[in-house]
């Protein structure tokens, strides 16, 4: 009965939303205010009945209910109680309706929180968000309805893959479909603004937030994707260049590109249309990455079982999604008048680029992705593209972003003088060229060339936003840690958020270049009372000896680490079988530390108690992820700033009447 | 400087920019794609001799067998109605068995055998790679895919 309800509500849901893209749009445009007071109720409504349908499919979880098929698929009744919520979402039909009760708890959100916006602005962004949960409610009830029913019953469910039964991969999804619906967010201010051919700064400022959210939650997603995988998988590499991972890379390369291009249209009014286009992009790469994931037309370790029929119905919405779009801008855009003029050194100049480099690495990537399909097209053959290719696309560019990252908020907005930024940054500049040579000495890089110009480059941006933030609090005339408190809980939010994200981005250097040319592997074959010595670390092998778990069964490796004479790790790296379906997992136990990890995954028992297994050694890997997390509080930082919220001082008065036709 | 020669300025240097890319990765993609054969292709001589390519099919049965050193593994791999013997060193993917659907990356030797450096296999048991499903399909043996199919749980397209 349960199950019937949430179908129910998914197509009540399904019914409110075609209202909510009818009525406010509607009303926005012929200037009738109470269809525009429905934009509101609808965006609660809408999250209220796909909430009902989400709690609908975690009872059946709860239950074991097998006689939903999609339950029956994905868990099992010895599945453990978290995970058994987690599979809601550990399969094609769960995830789409995830992604439904994020766009519409974002709906509301907008709703709740745009209480300072014109009405005609908020019915427009809400009635846009509801032609994109037509697409998707749509979606689900024709090709993949989470609540259709198996008959005859199965006694037992399928299970959920093991490799999804992991803390890590509980939150990630969540984490990256708030990223990606959020991006329908500024999508949905783009489109609206395009309708009321109002494209401005205060435009810029209410967009802003809402995009920097989605941008925090997108990074904070993949960041946990690239953790699960490094320690999940067993083969301890943190990115694979899969066409499942570039999917949510793009979205948030263009995202990235966006909340700087936001930067401008707001303090400066220029580059709107760019704005505009970037929005629209970062959210047509967050479906074309949900095309590819699903669609199964890309071979990708990711793939969830496929089926054409899907792929077909995301093509045709991704189409009349961009396609829309981009006949609306086309239409709309050469209305927008051209914003603030600046000069070739200025901070705009640094952001173009910023944007260039962002835009020219979102291009490589689809490229790369799409490549055999482009083959497969032209006849030239099935191929793959490895990752060396995606890797030396990522160095090849990631240098110059680094240095201009280090200018950029240096440089004043509209004009800067050459001259006045080689005597702020000459010292960063020639402290980073000490920090390269010092780290070129052969006693500290091997003969490795990334090395040193990757530390140099970390080592400049932190040497640069310093020298910027000691520039910012020159003319406070306090001491310089109150001044820098006094800024930091006063108007300085974003700029104290910029900084923390662009130290972040120092961190990912140094991570990314030191487990990149450091690291060591090593598969070998191991009998009890072995030893081996790896990067000044020495691996003794105890044997092995079966170990149970609540659905699984292992054989569980023990391995002493250590360091010199002092013993510093003892590690159990599991071979699982899972119960339910039988299949094997391996499980890699981590020595994790701060300056480097000690990772041993086993392979297969080869006989009188000698397994192959994999050791290795990965030196600053944390700081990858470091890296990440700082870039999302950074941009946790800025949202608060309190620019975003006095606009709301004077809301709780009524939008006048007035204010109906923008 | 006027407006318009800024834009010119900025206009060429984003067409510098994009020029000097695209060739870049173009050039690097050619050195870095690697090209699908199947077995049957590898055994009537498709497959390039001086670079890295990939073959794929399903894993013959009863034909994994460990070499004395403990990581390498010799197999063979068919389409149902070629074999190619393949030899890798190292550990192998969780989801790898005889039966199932593989890929391996490599180069074959002069004594035929194909010396894999990369094998791959899925994270999900019912996911068949799409090139594998495609040979598997000319070589008109769709009995094999069915029977792979129906030994699964609870299938995924159970309808």
């Amino acid at each position: 009965m349960i199950p019937e309800l949430g179908h129910l509500a998914l197509i009540l849901a399904l019914l409110l939303a075609v209202a909510q893209a009818a009525f406010p749009l509607a009303g926005s445009l012929s200037g009738n205010r109470p269809w525009m007071t429905m934009a509101r109720p609808l965006a609660y409504g809408q999250l209220v009945f796909i909430a009902i349908a989400f709690l609908a499919l975690v009872e059946a979880f709860l239950t074991s209910d097998f006689s939903v098929l999609y339950v029956a698929q994905h868990s099992n009744s010895l599945l453990p109680g978290i995970y058994k919520i987690s599979a809601v979402w550990g399969g094609h039909e769960g995830s789409l309706l995830l992604w439904a009760l994020m766009m519409a708890g974002w709906g509301a959100a907008v709703a709740l929180f745009s209480r300072n916006l014109p009405l005609p602005v908020v019915a427009r962004v809400i009635g846009v968000m509801g032609l994109v949960a037509i697409g998707f409610l749509l979606f689900m009830l024709l090709t993949s309805n989470p609540f259709e029913r198996l008959f005859p019953v199965p006694p037992e469910g399928r299970d959920l893959n093991p490799l999804l039964q992991d803390p890590g991969l509980a939150i990630h999804p969540p984490m990256l479909y708030m990223g990606y619906v959020g991006f329908s967010v500024a999508f949905a201010f783009a489109i609206a603004a395009l309708i009321g051919g109002k494209l401005d700064a205060a435009w810029a400022r209410w967009s802003r937030p809402w995009t920097t959210v989605a941008w925090v939650f997108l990074t904070i997603g993949i960041a946990l994707g690239s953790w699960w995988a490094y320690y999940e998988l067993g083969w301890g590499g943190w990115w694979f260049w899969d066409p499942v991972e570039n999917a949510s890379l793009m979205p948030w390369l263009v995202g990235t590109a966006l909340i700087h291009s936001l930067a401008v249209t707001e303090k400066r009014a220029a580059f709107k249309s760019w704005t505009v286009l970037l929005a629209i992009s970062a959210f047509s790469l967050s479906l074309l990455g949900t095309f590819l994931v699903r669609s199964g037309v890309l071979t990708s370790v990711h793939a969830f079982a496929t089926d054409p029929e899907r792929g077909l119905f995301i093509l045709i919405f991704l189409c009349i999604v961009i396609g829309g779009s981009l006949a609306l801008y086309a239409w709309r855009a050469p209305d927008v008048s051209e914003g603030g003029r600046f000069d070739l050194v200025s901070r705009e100049s640094a952001l173009i680029l910023n944007n260039l480099i962002f835009v020219a690495f979102t291009v490589l990537v689809l490229f790369g992705t799409l490549a055999p399909l482009i083959y497969e097209a032209f006849n030239l053959g099935k191929i793959s593209v490895g990752f060396p290719w995606f890797n030396k696309m990522f160095v090849a560019l990631a240098p110059f972003l680094a240095l201009i990252l280090g200018i950029g908020p240096a440089a004043r907005w509209k004009r800067d003088e050459p001259w006045r930024l080689t005597k702020m940054l000459w010292l960063a500049f020639a402290l980073s060229i000490g920090v390269l040579v010092l780290s070129s000495l052969p006693a500290s890089s091997g003969n490795d060339f990334w090395v040193p110009i990757g530390i140099a480059l970390a080592a400049w941006l932190l040497f640069s936003h310093l020298t910027i933030l000691r520039e910012r609090l020159k003319h406070k005339k306090r001491p310089t840690w109150e001044a820098l408190k006094a800024d930091f809980s006063g108007n300085g939010r974003s700029f104290y958020g910029m900084v923390v994200a662009h130290l972040g981005v120092a961190v990912f250097i140094v991570g990314v270049t030191m487990v990149s040319n450091h690291q060591l592997e090593k598969d070998l074959r191991m009998s009890p009372g072995d030893s081996h010595e790896m990067a000044g670390y020495r691996f003794e092998f105890l044997g092995a000896q079966k170990v149970n778990g609540p659905n699984y069964r292992a054989d569980e490796g023990h391995f002493r680490v250590y360091r010199g004479d002092r013993q510093i790790a003892d590690l159990h790296p599991q071979k699982r079988s899972y119960l339910g379906g039988g299949m094997p997992m391996t499980e890699a136990a981590i020595d994790a530390g701060f300056f480097r990890d000690i990772y041993v995954s086993l392979g297969e028992a080869v006989g009188d108690g000698d397994w192959a297994l994999r050791l290795y050694y990965k030196p600053y890997v944390r700081w990858i992820w470091l890296g990440a997390a700082l870039m999302a509080l950074g941009g946790a930082i800025a949202v608060t700033d309190r620019r975003y919220r006095t606009a709301r001082v004077h809301s709780s008065a009524p939008v006048p009447a007035d204010g109906v036709r923008a | 400087m006027k407006a318009r020669q800024k834009r010119l300025i900025f206009v060429g240097l984003a067409l510098v920019g994009v020029a000097g890319a695209t060739s870049l990765a173009l050039s690097a993609l050619q050195s870095n794609i690697s090209y699908f054969f199947s077995p049957t292709q590898v055994m009537a001589s498709e497959h390039p001799t001086d670079a890295v390519f990939r073959v794929g099919g399903l894993v013959v049965a009863d034909t994994l067998e460990r070499q004395p050193d403990g990581l390498t593994v010799h197999f063979e791999v068919t389409d149902n109605a070629a074999v190619v013997p393949v030899s890798y060193t190292g550990i192998l993917p969780d989801l790898f068995s005889e039966g199932q659907g593989v890929v391996a990356k490599g180069r074959i030797g002069t004594d035929g055998v194909f010396y894999a450096e990369e094998v791959l296999a899925k994270h999900d048991e019912s996911y068949m790679p799409p090139e594998v499903a495609d040979t598997l399909q000319t070589a008109h043996v769709d009995g094999v895919v069915e029977q792979t199919t129906a030994s699964m749980p609870a299938g995924s397209k159970t309808q």
